[in-house]
């Protein structure tokens, strides 16, 4: 299925739309001050723990932009793991909902200060609550697009994990359940590899040389993309989710991205200079094709600073839940 | 009457046609075996899943995420052990969304001893399943009850678990389940999948099945007395029955209560009774230490002291890794009809 793509040549121009081009842009910034702004929050004391997704920025706005937005299995199901703020802000959310669950508020409207930072849930669009551990999203999955399946349309599961998680069973069951000859299913598997999995090196761990590959073994259709690359992302998410909006069967897409802060707060959140930043990247392109000038997106970054600083002073002087909340929601008729 | 296994199928059948259960499914339920314990023969949105346990906990979630109604069978309890942090994220859904999810889903799953299963097909999982909050925890010891509770878990919002005990699932009871045909033979012959072929083979379903519900939470009183409460459920139950009937002939009069509903649990039914004899026996076959029983009986020291005769006492399974397969350490290891009825015998004797 591949295809060669000019992109692929600094040279040429970028194949997307100027006005996509600069919202991708706006979501990816307005992403990486989140992040820094959580981070900030962090090591102020005005949050207890941060994690978060800065260095998949390329890959998770357009991700959220592609979603066809809505509730209920006529919309795509996102069954998320934790760092993906730009999927959500791509989605439409404010970040300021980001910054209370970081401050756990009662008015956090993820958890109601319940839990950590970069664990969304937001039914109106289908996105699963995001929880710690690492792979339980993968054996999930394939029943929202069972339900999909069953009442037609071209809705999608899409669930996104890291490399590390695919390590356990989870990813495997996913593989399986998806792809049963009794009823495959229309999930797009995703795996952001950041090569690491907390302190330990991908290198030591895993023998397959792409995880993408292990989609073979299912008759996934299965591929490896840059996922630093916003524009490349963009279309081969374009093109996975349209085969598996049609196709109704599984796509397995492995995207290589940065981890720019480490893998948490317990890791130090601290600017890894040696990972490609794909913000940088992008910036230097959209200057070069004329798209945006360097104080265009310096304005750009500035007023979102601005912006985040002013969200988190609100945030932060917000009331925690009620001790006695703790009852509440414990079951469904509660509500 | 119809046994558990039929109950079990004929409510799984009144919810798929009625109650909005959209998939029931899991190793081997679907055609043509429906179920080793044939629970789920004949049923239309019946499926075979892969031998995959996670795969069905995680499948069931989803699809109740995904607007359907799902009801998983784990083939064996000794088996769910592996799903443990998905069961507790099922029941940690709604809470820690805050309110954003709910799981309308039911898991069904055979559980404890009484058909010589050896170390792995013996487990009990009451007192493992009553530590993960946001979950319905009910266990019928009829099947009547199966039925009513089944059609109760059907329509939760809430993630219910359904155990099953496996020794009495091929019980017949003693109250007939509205709807049921009078004869027993004939429902065999309407619901009960032949032997050999069954590619051509339908039930036919009775036609007057209701939605006869049993309310989770709320306990029977099965027989009433005045010297003795004794509060259990699943296999153990109708020995405590027996138990009960044993010490009436000697002059002892033993109040049994099915508690049917592990969580929530009619806390008020074992409050009355207590409160009324002041002695308390609680049965189960779990492993007896961190056991369902121990909480019953730790909230009947601190709530109900004044009122006891007698310390509260529990029957439980042996605390040891796994129930033999020989008669002689099955026997020794979970309750049998004597040490219920020793045990009731003794905290009816004992004086301060």
């Amino acid at each position: 299925m591949s295809r060669p793509r000019l992109i692929k040549e600094s040279s040429a121009p970028l194949p997307l739309d100027r006005e996509l081009l600069v919202r991708i842009h706006d979501l990816m910034v307005k992403t990486r001050v989140l992040e820094e702004r959580l981070i900030q929050m962090y090591k102020q004391g005005h949050g207890y723990f941060w994690i978060g997704g800065p260095g998949e920025e390329a890959f998770n706005v357009p991700l959220g932009l592609l979603m066809k937005k809505g509730q209920g299995p006529e919309y795509d199901y996102l069954h998320a793991h934790y760092r993906q703020s730009g999927t959500l802000l791509a989605l439409g959310e404010e970040p300021i909902g980001a910054l209370r669950q970081m401050k756990n508020t009662a008015s956090d409207p993820y958890s109601g200060g319940r839990n950590f930072a970069g664990h969304f849930s937001l039914r109106k669009y289908n996105v699963a609550p995001v929880s710690s551990p690492i792979e339980v999203q993968y054996s999930i999955a394939p029943g929202t697009a069972m339900m999909q399946k069953r009442v037609g349309g071209d809705a999608i599961t899409i669930v996104t994990g890291g490399d590390a998680g695919t390590a356990e069973g989870d990813f495997a069951t996913c593989l399986i359940w998806s792809s049963r000859p009794a009823n495959p299913l229309p999930v797009l598997i995703i795996v952001t590899n950041n090569k690491w999995g907390i302190s330990t090196s991908a290198e030591g761990q895993h023998g397959e040389p792409r995880v993408s590959e292990r989609g073979k073994a299912f008759n996934i259709r299965s591929k490896t993309i840059n996922g630093n690359d916003p524009v490349e992302a963009y279309n081969e998410l374009k093109e996975a989710m349209e085969y598996v909006r049609t196709e109704r069967k599984p796509f397995l897409l492995e995207a290589n991205v940065s981890r720019l802060y480490g893998h948490s707060s317990a890791s130090g959140a601290n600017y890894v200079s040696e990972e490609l930043d794909c913000l940088k990247q992008f910036e230097t392109r959209l200057e070069a094709d004329g798209v945006l000038t360097r104080q265009q997106m310096d304005e750009l970054r500035n007023r979102y600073t601005e912006d985040m600083a002013a969200a988190a002073r609100i945030a932060r002087d917000e009331p925690l839940p009620a001790p006695e909340t703790i009852w509440k929601h414990i079951f469904a008729e509660d509500k | 009457m119809a046994n558990m296994a039929q109950a079990i199928r004929m409510a799984l059948h009144y919810a798929e046609e009625n109650l909005g259960v959209t998939d029931i499914f899991g190793e081997d339920v679907g055609a043509p075996l429906g179920g080793v314990f044939t629970c789920t023969q004949g049923l239309k949105t019946a499926w075979n899943s892969p031998l995959d346990e996670r795969g069905i906990i995680g499948a069931a979630m989803g699809i109740a995420l995904g607007g359907g109604r799902p009801v998983a069978e784990i083939q064996f309890c000794d088996y769910v052990y592996n799903t443990i942090d998905l069961l507790k994220l099922a029941g940690n859904t709604c809470w820690a969304s805050n309110g954003d999810w709910n799981l309308p889903m039911v898991v069904r799953t055979p559980v404890g001893s009484g058909i010589r299963g050896s170390i792995y097909h013996s487990h009990s999982f009451d007192a493992t399943m009553t530590h993960i909050p946001g979950w319905k925890v009910v266990m019928p010891s009829t099947p009547l009850d199966a039925y009513g509770l089944l059609i109760s878990a059907c329509k939760e919002q809430n993630p219910v678990m359904f155990l099953e005990p496996k020794a009495l699932l091929r019980v017949k009871g003693d109250e007939r389940i509205p709807g049921e045909p009078d004869d027993d033979r004939a429902l065999s012959k309407m619901i009960d999948a032949p032997l050999g072929d069954r590619s051509q083979w339908k039930p036919q379903w009775p036609a007057e099945l209701e939605a006869f519900a049993i309310p989770i939470g709320k306990g029977k009183l099965l027989r009433e007395g005045t010297q003795l409460t004794v509060v259990s459920y699943g296999r153990t139950l109708p020995l405590c029955a027996r138990a009960a009937q044993t010490l009436a002939d000697e002059g002892i009069s033993v109040e049994v209560i099915d508690l049917r509903s592990l969580w929530p649990y009619d806390w008020e039914m074992i409050k009355t009774s207590v409160q009324k004899t002041g002695r308390v026996l609680f049965v189960n076959e779990d492993t007896e230490v961190t056991n369902f029983g121990e909480h019953l009986l730790r909230r009947t020291v601190e709530e109900l002291f004044y009122s006891l005769l007698a310390p509260p006492r529990l029957v439980a399974g042996k605390f040891v890794p796994g129930i033999g397969l020989a008669d002689t350490l099955e026997m020794a290891s979970v309750p049998q009809q004597n040490d219920i009825t020793d045990a009731l015998r003794s905290l009816a004797g004992e004086q301060p």
